[in-house]
């Protein structure tokens, strides 16, 4: 019920403000019937349609997460977010290491397993795909290396 | 013949040894892949994707290698149904039925090697019926002007939407999120900057490989950190292995209905290998003369379910490798990578490179065999490998997710771009909006756009162009019945009661 109907409101404004940006899309002289913003408007309003039909027939509520659970997903949510920053400048293996036993560590909270394994993930992925898929990652800081 | 000349082209470029080997890689990867729960055929290749392209294939080796792990996931998803009753994928669920009874009576092994044998006739029967399909649908489509095209993407959509999820609302609400993330990039015909906000990370569009892996595997993650604890496992115990030669008799008649049944799913666009599995058991339950024992440890009811899988599978690569649609999740993510390989499928794939088609096809059947070889006798090594725990498996996908990303793109951008279509994919999931439109929408939106535009340009405006051709008014048709009969036809075929873990 509510999460339909609140997803359902989400996409309207998101539908609203896709169609207003389609309407702000330039068009060149040398343009074909159509256009480039034909399309735009009709994903545009049969989103606007599905939207709408979600909140007035949503389905029966599913159950979401609540307390603690909520909070661990708000923090693995923001590891990766962190991650997804850090992995450039501190190379590889030390973000790895960190943000694959906070994961663990979530899934199964056992601090010493879940070091362990943020440890050998960390430097085992590094190890497979630094040389034996060859691929181009620096393992650590390149600030460091120089 | 034709056919033949052709096979043997394609069996010269797949049994070079480099070739054999990828294949044999790919197979045990995507065995692995297919057993661990909560990695599916199409997360397992949407995250190998970005890994084998940073290493720099050519386009046939990473083909051969990403197939070969798309059939070996679904050899794979039984064991994990058998011995843990938990699908390691979706299409593998129907399994559960009766695979885990059975183990539980003891006979693990017995359902294990019906089920890896059913696998490889669906598996290799489907493989002979794209070899003599493909090509004579490649010549239909050929006929194919942008209006049947616009028609025939609609039509995916359609029935994609129409079997994929409970409530029709939100299959199209998906599919148009997948399509209006299509638009954002520069426009091809004009020039012109859409919803690119003045990102330069967004003038080349959303890379699919992003959202796929998003979408897949990182939603994943967020599952299974909800579900900790309340997935516990009850494993059952392999005894020895032997091959039952009187069962694998009384279930022959299973594997060949399966077959026929999977196949048809499979080519039907949007159906897949769920459905096909689906209506592989209850065509099989349906006629046989002891219905009372299905769901208790019937081994007819491993094997119809399993070659019905397989063979959809196989059927599902004719529209995606023809008419360059994709019949499912998986399809969908081996249409990005031969996208990201620059091969466009669709009829002149196999009049302009017939050695990509035939060499795939080939090893296809080169990697049945290397299967079957390795899923009966070997299956004790992935049964060993099943026991990662999911504290140690989880981690390291998340972590394979964001190098692949990452080495495909090198920007911080994308990853976190990654991250939000994981949230996004989880929303989906929680409120039960099917994820794959979204990623057909992503893939196919700019050439359904450019079909619709071209249409225009021939007819120079005229709207009724879209509807002036036989096949693009059964297409039109065919779509809107596919979108609508589901409603009506649901109460007649309710989903198994399974919970499900890997949407397709």
């Amino acid at each position: 019920m509510r999460g339909d109907r609140i997803f359902g409101l989400v996409m309207i404004v998101v539908a609203l403000g896709y169609l207003l940006g389609a309407t702000a899309i330039r068009t060149s002289f040398m343009s074909d019937p159509v256009g480039p913003r034909v399309f735009p408007y009709l994903v545009g309003c049969v989103t606007l349609l599905c939207a709408v039909m979600m909140v007035l027939r949503p389905d029966p509520e599913v159950e979401w997460p609540i307390g603690r659970t909520l909070l661990n997903l708000g923090v693995a949510l923001v590891v990766l977010i962190a991650y997804a920053f850090m992995i450039k400048p501190l190379g590889f293996i030390l973000p790895t290491i960190i943000v694959s036993g906070i994961l663990s560590y979530q899934i199964d909270p056992k601090p010493k397993r879940a070091a362990l394994t943020g440890l050998g993930l960390g430097v085992g992925l590094f190890v497979l795909f630094k040389f034996v898929l060859g691929l181009g990652l620096k393992g650590l800081p390149p600030a460091l290396m120089g | 013949m034709d056919i033949l000349s052709n096979l043997e082209l394609g069996f010269s470029i797949a049994l070079s040894p480099y070739t054999l080997m990828l294949a044999f890689i790919g197979c045990f990867v995507g065995t692995i892949i297919g057993a661990l729960p909560g990695l599916g055929p199409s997360n397992g290749v949407a995250l190998l994707i970005p890994i084998s392209f940073s290493m720099g294939f050519d386009a046939i080796s990473a083909l051969v290698l990403l197939t070969s792990v798309y059939y070996g996931a679904m050899y794979g998803g039984r064991i994990s149904s058998i011995l843990l009753n938990i699908p390691g994928d979706e299409p593998a669920m129907m399994t559960t039925l009766d695979g885990y009874p059975m183990a539980k009576q003891g006979l693990a092994g017995e359902a294990l090697v019906i089920s890896g044998v059913a696998s490889f006739v669906g598996a290799f029967l489907a493989t002979v019926g794209l070899i003599l399909m493909a090509p004579w649908l490649a010549n239909v489509a050929y006929k194919f002007g942008p209006a049947e095209y616009f028609a025939l993407y609609f039509l995916a959509f359609c029935t994609l939407g129409g079997m994929g999820s409970k409530n029709q609302t939100k299959s199209a609400i998906a599919a148009c999120m997948g399509l209006g993330i299509a638009m954002v990039g520069v426009d091809e015909l004009t020039n012109m900057q859409r919803y690119t906000f003045d990102n330069m990370h967004l003038f080349d569009g959303v890379d699919f490989l992003v959202a796929i892996v998003g979408l897949f595997a990182v939603s994943e993650v967020f599952m299974f950190i909800e579900s900790h604890g309340k997935n516990s496992a009850i494993g059952v115990k392999l005894g020895r292995l032997f091959i039952p030669w009187k069962l694998l008799n009384q279930t022959k008649g299973a594997m060949l209905r399966g077959t026929g049944i999977g196949f048809l799913a499979g080519i039907l666009p949007g159906a897949g290998a769920s459905l096909g599995s689906f209506l592989a058991y209850v065509g099989e339950k349906a006629v046989s003369k002891d219905k009372d024992s299905f769901g208790k440890g019937n081994p007819r009811g491993v094997a119809a379910p399993e070659a019905g899988n397989n063979a959809a599978a196989g059927g599902a690569l004719i529209p995606m490798l023809t008419l360059g649609v994709p019949g499912s999740g998986t399809t969908a993510v081996l249409l990005a990578l031969l996208l990201t390989l620059n091969i466009t499928p669709g009829p002149l794939l196999f009049t302009d490179r017939p050695d990509v088609v035939w060499s795939l096809i080939a090893s296809l059947l080169i990697a049945n065999v290397m299967l079957l070889v390795m899923n009966v006798p070997m299956v004790k090594v992935f049964v060993k490998i099943l026991m990662v725990p999911s504290w140690v498996l989880l981690p390291g996908v998340t972590m394979i997710a964001f190098v692949g990303i990452f080495s495909l793109t090198g920007s911080s951008f994308d990853m976190l771009l990654m991250v939000a279509f994981g949230v996004l994919g989880y929303v989906c999931r929680k409120l039960d909006i099917p994820t794959v439109p979204i990623i057909l929408g992503i893939l196919l939106g700019n050439a359904m756009e450019n079909k619709m535009r071209q249409a225009m340009v021939l007819s120079d405006g005229d709207w009724t162009f879209y509807f002036s051709s036989p096949i693009s008014i059964s297409f039109w048709i065919a779509g809107i019945l596919g979108f609508v009969a589901p409603i009506f036809l649901r109460q007649y075929l309710k989903k198994p009661p399974q919970p499900t873990i890997d949407e397709d």
